[in-house]
């Protein structure tokens, strides 16, 4: 039986409970209006459930009765014994058809037209009509007997058992269900080590007994086994599908489940109750049926026989009183927190182990409490399936919700919460996402769209992904609306990533649905989504490939009051930060390899190669540090906040607690950069930093483009102008020299003496190998024989080549900005490194001239067979320049264009590649686009490619293996990229 | 002033044992400089003395920051910047009334704390129309007392700050 029934089981039992009390009340006091209208409203509920849940005919029913207290209310009737005994009846037939209901799971057939008409007539005559309906009451007492069809064997006189079928049908039916139950793992082990002949017998027994056939001294064979409710209900099922199965009538096949239902109320009760003396068992639970039956002979249907079996199972609480268990609990836990703080103080005392008991019962105990309030998650979800169905009827489309981990459970209030967020969000992927039968087609998609929710748990929180392979979304609709609304400029637009673009969608007002339909595109979505999901202290976060589909997930605390936060000191005052938003933690000194730089007095962090932005806690709250701090060393809280990463400058760091978050009081609530204070072990009050808040208020760092900060250090280095350390060296007359320090293998001294001659060029015997050594040119003077020869060795596989310089001046770490010059052979251009005009080495070029001429024979063994053509795409001529001769040199044939556009021309032109090369960092048709769109084109569908960035994060490597990438390497690394090369190359080969 | 005292009268700050000589109130004294202040002995929760109070950054001038009441968040409001007052000289400790407005507490930091005084309403009289308007702002009235006056804050408006969350 699923939830919601049971649940409109339990609920309109309790409703019937109270109705039958304050009808009998109402008749005594006919005035009492609060009474009236609450029996109205009672009724009311009961017809409105039965509406939703598609049960007609007690709907019916109760619409029947509901009018008659309509009138009544309104003064049209007056409240006498007639009225409520129709009433009663009314309510008399609700619960018979519920008993059935319950025992069976569906809705019983049978005519309720007589006591339907009957508080009709009385609706509508009034008094003057009464006496007709007062003769027709009596009629309508006796009418759920006569009514329900399931009464026929009463007042044929007939049993259950007679009208089985007799011992024939019983004997099959057992037979049947025993079969099943062998074959059902949960049910079989009760069975297991007895006889199943045997088994079967008493069960035979028991049955026929119970449907007032041959009466045997037969014990409840389910009686005295320890049954869970699971099994019990699964034995059930088994039961019913046996009676399904020999096609016995669906009301007797109901009174026999509800009999079944009835002896296992009794057989627990005993078995609990008598548990040591097994014989008593079945001496309990043989009155049960026979009362059972005997009831059943006089009012087969009457509802009061048949206490519901689930409205017993739970009990109800107020969610108030479970809100202050908790509470409560939460206190506790304060309070043993703080106890143990203490104690960690007195190493020895005797409260040690009690305390230590007194630890595990608390958190056993919140364990406990918190599960009260858990509940799956698959609650949220129960209403999609419906949803999505309507709506793939609605829109045409044919849709497949698949829901994984339904069983997940999470805190109710958080449930509440999520539950709208959750509903709009699967209505957006089937309205927007999911695209109409034919377009998937041509799209090469299968016709039946798929959503899939999938709900897990992942330390201490609880993960939500709503996945669907629809159309994603449309890049150019959102720069569209997003310029309509004036949210942006087209310029701003220009620089922006995809992604940055994408997360427009969760602004107020924001729907690119094309026109609005009466499932969304109402603009009220993404951003209230969000925003309920933030205000619970989740994220949400977004990823979309246009024409794939879009996948959203959402992280979510389990439970709101208690979280485990990260205890950290800044000038002497403590604060907490929720682990959910904290990455890592970095120890940042003036001396150490990791040090907190400023621009222009905003502090910055070199982390792996990435720029990231700090706050200041001690600035944020404008906070003073009494004295001077010990310790220059700087801890920071790496944080993140959607998409976006920061750090928070501390001076210490704690330990993690778990705190009860208390909200602050309404004064302090303007306060952006706190979500709550709370009370640490040592009883100290502490504010609860909230990272969101932090962020909003840092700066233009608005939570809409979160990753601006980081899209802008990428557009930069993209522009050429991130700083790269560089190497600096003279040699010759002229400018110093520079060359991208990563270039350079090693720095040696050869002492000159060494230096020999060999085919017109200078060697040196390095490292077991004969090493050519070319000099810059305009530098010849290789006629000093003594001293030490400074040499750039670079390297090539097994192969070095070195370069000849005067004296290595610095590593500097400069921009790169060059001015062009084409005009001498070996150098790319000048910059201004270090506030002076530098030329920057082509290294490529030196390269050439070393390995053309030394290598050229050697190259084609190493590469294979014929020269491989490598297309290069990079928009950075600096790049182009440098990488392009030494691929040249390692014996590839490279063709370099700047832009992904020129790239595809080439293919439309019939170019043919054996590699793709391509920066990933470009104006307008960014690395990942030209890659998705190559794979798209066709021509070029099977040629490797592989990413070229000058920087390599996990999530970049991610993204380019997503859109088709084969490998990913660094710019800088040419070593790793002629390898790259040739390994893909070697793969092609492999695989022709 | 002793006199006026009644002990008797247990029944409540707002209970009334009302005679031809007016009706009885029950305030807990204190004072700010040398000023007395009066609030409906009901109100208050608890006296404390001077407290462990943890500064909320930010926060806006009156709030001195939080404490821990056996489990439970207070915020401290300093009454003397709340009434426009001159800051406690330094070195002096506080002392705090708690007292709860819609379902929260809060402690009110004042000089210190006095008796309970059972005031008859004969002595009331309504603000002075030239008292400040800020002190006005926040009195329910003026008891006089044998030498002395003692105002009767209002509970509810020196807590409401709901016009001036935009401050700070």
């Amino acid at each position: 039986m699923d939830d919601l029934l049971s649940e409109f089981l339990t609920e309109t039992n309790e409703n019937l409970a109270v109705l039958d009390v304050e009808l009998v009340k109402l008749e005594q006091n006919p005035n009492d209006i609060d009474l009236l209208s609450n029996i109205f409203r009672l009724v009311h509920t009961v017809k409105g459930t039965c509406g939703f849940l598609g049960l007609p005919r007690l709907e019916s029913v109760a619409h029947a009765g509901e009018n008659v207290l309509g009138k009544v209310r309104d003064g049209e009737l007056v409240v006498d014994s007639e009225a409520v005994t129709l009433i009663l009846a009314c309510l008399d037939r609700i619960r018979t058809i519920m008993g059935d209901l319950e025992a069976s799971g569906t809705e019983p057939e049978g005519d309720d037209s007589v006591l339907i008409k009957s508080l009709n007539a009385f609706a509508e005559g009034g008094k003057a009509a009464a006496p007709a309906p007062a003769a027709a009451a009596p009629a309508a007492a006796p009418a759920p007997a006569a009514g329900a069809p399931a009464a026929a064997p009463a007042k044929s006189g007939a049993t259950i058992y007679e009208q089985i079928g007799g011992m024939g049908t019983v004997d099959a039916v057992v037979e049947v269900m025993f079969m099943r139950i062998v074959g059902d793992l949960r049910v079989k082990s009760i069975f297991e080590g007895e006889s199943i002949d045997h088994l079967q017998g008493h069960m035979r027994e028991y049955l026929a007994k119970l449907c007032g056939g041959p009466d045997s001294n037969t014990p409840n064979p389910l009686a005295g086994r320890a049954l869970s409710d699971t099994q019990f209900d699964a034995f059930c099922g088994h039961l019913q599908a046996a009676l399904n199965t020999l096609e016995v009538p669906q009301q007797i096949a109901a009174m026999v489940m509800g009999m079944i239902y009835a002896g296992r109320e009794e057989a627990t009760g005993s078995a609990t109750a008598a548990a040591p003396i097994v014989e008593e068992a079945p001496a309990a639970a043989a009155p049960k049926p026979a009362k059972a039956a005997a009831v059943k002979k006089d009012t087969p249907v009457d509802g009061e026989a048949k206490e519901s079996a689930i409205a017993n199972q739970s009990i109800r609480v107020n969610v108030e009183l479970l809100e202050n268990l908790m509470t409560m609990v939460s206190e506790l836990v304060l309070t043993r927190n703080q106890v143990l703080q203490i104690l960690r103080k007195h190493k020895d005392s005797e409260f040690a182990a009690p305390l230590q008991r007194l630890n595990h019962v608390t958190s056993e105990l919140q364990e406990g409490v918190m599960k009260t309030r858990m509940q799956p998650i698959g609650n949220a979800w129960a209403k999609l399936p419906r949803i999505i169905r309507d709506l793939s009827h609605e829109l045409k489309k044919k849709i497949d919700l698949i829901m994984i981990g339904q069983d997940t459970e999470l805190d109710r209030q958080v449930l509440e919460m999520i539950k709208d967020p959750l509903t709009h969000m699967v209505r957006n992927s089937a309205d927007h996402a999911i695209e109409i039968p034919e377009e998937r087609r041509r799209a090469g998609k299968p016709e039946t769209g798929k959503i899939t929710l999938n709900a897990y748990h992942e330390g201490g929180h609880i993960i939500i992904e709503v996945n669907d392979d629809g159309k994603g979304l449309a890049l150019d609709k959102i720069k569209a609306k997003i310029i309509q609304n004036n949210l942006a400029s087209e310029a701003e637009l220009e620089n922006m990533s995809d992604q940055q673009i994408q997360q427009y969608i969760f602004k107020a007002g924001f729907s690119t649905a094309a026109k609005v339909t009466s499932v969304s595109g109402r603009g009220v979505g993404m951003d209230v989504v969000r925003t309920n999901i933030e205000k619970i202290g989740g994220t949400i976060e977004l990823r979309s490939v246009e024409g794939k589909g879009t996948s959203f997930s959402i992280k979510i605390p389990l439970t709101l009051a208690i979280v485990s936060a990260l205890v950290v000191e800044c000038a002497e005052e403590r604060f907490a930060i929720p682990q959910i938003s904290v990455v890592e933690l970095v120890r940042a000194s003036p001396t150490g390899e990791l040090k907190v730089e400023r621009i222009n007095d905003t502090p910055v962090l070199r982390l792996r190669n990435k720029l990231l932005p700090l706050v200041s806690l001690r600035e944020k709250l404008k906070l003073e540090a009494k004295s001077d701090r010990s310790s220059d060393d700087t801890f920071i809280v790496v944080t993140q906040v959607g998409t976006y990463q920061f750090g928070i400058m501390v001076d210490r760091v704690f330990d993690t607690e778990e705190i009860v978050v208390k909200p602050v009081a309404p004064i302090l609530r303007h306060i952006e950069v706190f979500s709550g204070n709370t009370i640490l072990g040592d009883g100290s009050v502490i504010m609860i930093l909230d990272p969101n808040g932090i962020a909003a208020t840092s700066g233009q760092i608005s939570m809409g483009d979160a990753d601006a900060a980081e899209k802008q250090a990428l557009r930069s280095r993209a522009h050429g102008d991130e700083a790269v350390p560089l190497l600096l060296f003279r040699a010759g007359q002229g400018a110093p020299k520079a060359v991208p320090l990563a270039l350079v293998a090693r720095l040696e001294e050869i002492d000159r003496a060494t230096i020999e001659h060999s085919n017109d060029r200078l060697v040196v015997q390095y490292r077991g190998q004969l090493m050519p050594l070319v000099p810059l040119e305009g530098y010849p003077d290789t006629s000093l024989k003594e001293g030490r020869q400074p040499v750039l060795v670079f390297s090539d596989r097994e192969h070095s080549m070195g370069l000849m310089v005067d004296e290595i001046v610095d590593i500097v770490e400069a921009k790169l900005n060059v001015d062009l010059t084409a005009d001498t052979p070996g150098r790319i251009g000048s910059a201004i490194i270090a506030g002076q005009a530098t030329d920057i080495i082509d290294t490529g070029f030196f390269l050439a001239q070393a390995f053309a001429d030394w290598f050229g024979s050697r190259r084609a063994d190493a590469t294979g067979d014929a020269v491989k053509r490598v297309l290069m795409v990079d928009d950075s001529a600096f790049f182009r320049n440098l990488l392009a001769p030494q691929l040249t040199a390692a014996g590839f044939s490279v063709t370099a264009v700047d832009s992904g556009d020129k790239a595809l021309e080439l293919a439309e032109a019939g170019e043919e590649f054996d590699l793709i090369i391509s920066d990933i960092e470009m104006p307008g048709m960014d690395g990942f686009a030209f890659c998705e769109a190559v794979k798209k084109s066709g021509r070029w569908q099977t040629t490797p490619m592989i990413a070229l960035s000058s920087h390599a994060s996990p999530k970049e490597l991610a993204k380019g293996r997503h859109v088709g990438f084969d490998d990913y390497v660094a710019k800088y690394d040419r070593e790793g990229l002629v390898h790259t090369l040739n390994e893909a190359l070697s793969e092609v080969r492999g695989a022709a | 002033m002793s006199g006026m005292k009644n002990g008797a009268d247990l029944e409540a700050g707002t209970s009334s044992s009302s005679t031809n000589s007016g009706e009885q109130r029950d305030y807990v004294t204190m004072s700010i400089g040398d000023q007395m202040f009066g609030i409906p002995v009901l109100t208050v929760q608890d006296v404390l003395g001077p407290q462990n109070i943890a500064r909320v950054p930010l926060a806006p001038p009156e709030v001195a920051g939080s404490l821990n009441l056996r489990g439970r968040i207070v915020t401290a409001i300093d009454v003397r910047p709340r009434l426009g007052l001159a800051t406690r000289e330094g070195g002096k400790a506080a002392m705090s009334v708690v007292v709860e407005h819609e379902n929260e507490l809060y402690s009110l930091l004042v000089d210190s704390v006095g008796e309970v005084l059972s005031l008859n309403s004969r002595d009331y009289q309504r603000n002075p129309p030239t008292l400040s308007p800020r002190l006005r702002e926040f009195s329910d009235g003026i008891y006089r007392l044998n030498g002395s006056l003692l105002v009767v804050l209002s509970v509810g408006s020196l807590l409401d700050f709901g016009n001036r969350s935009e401050v700070a």
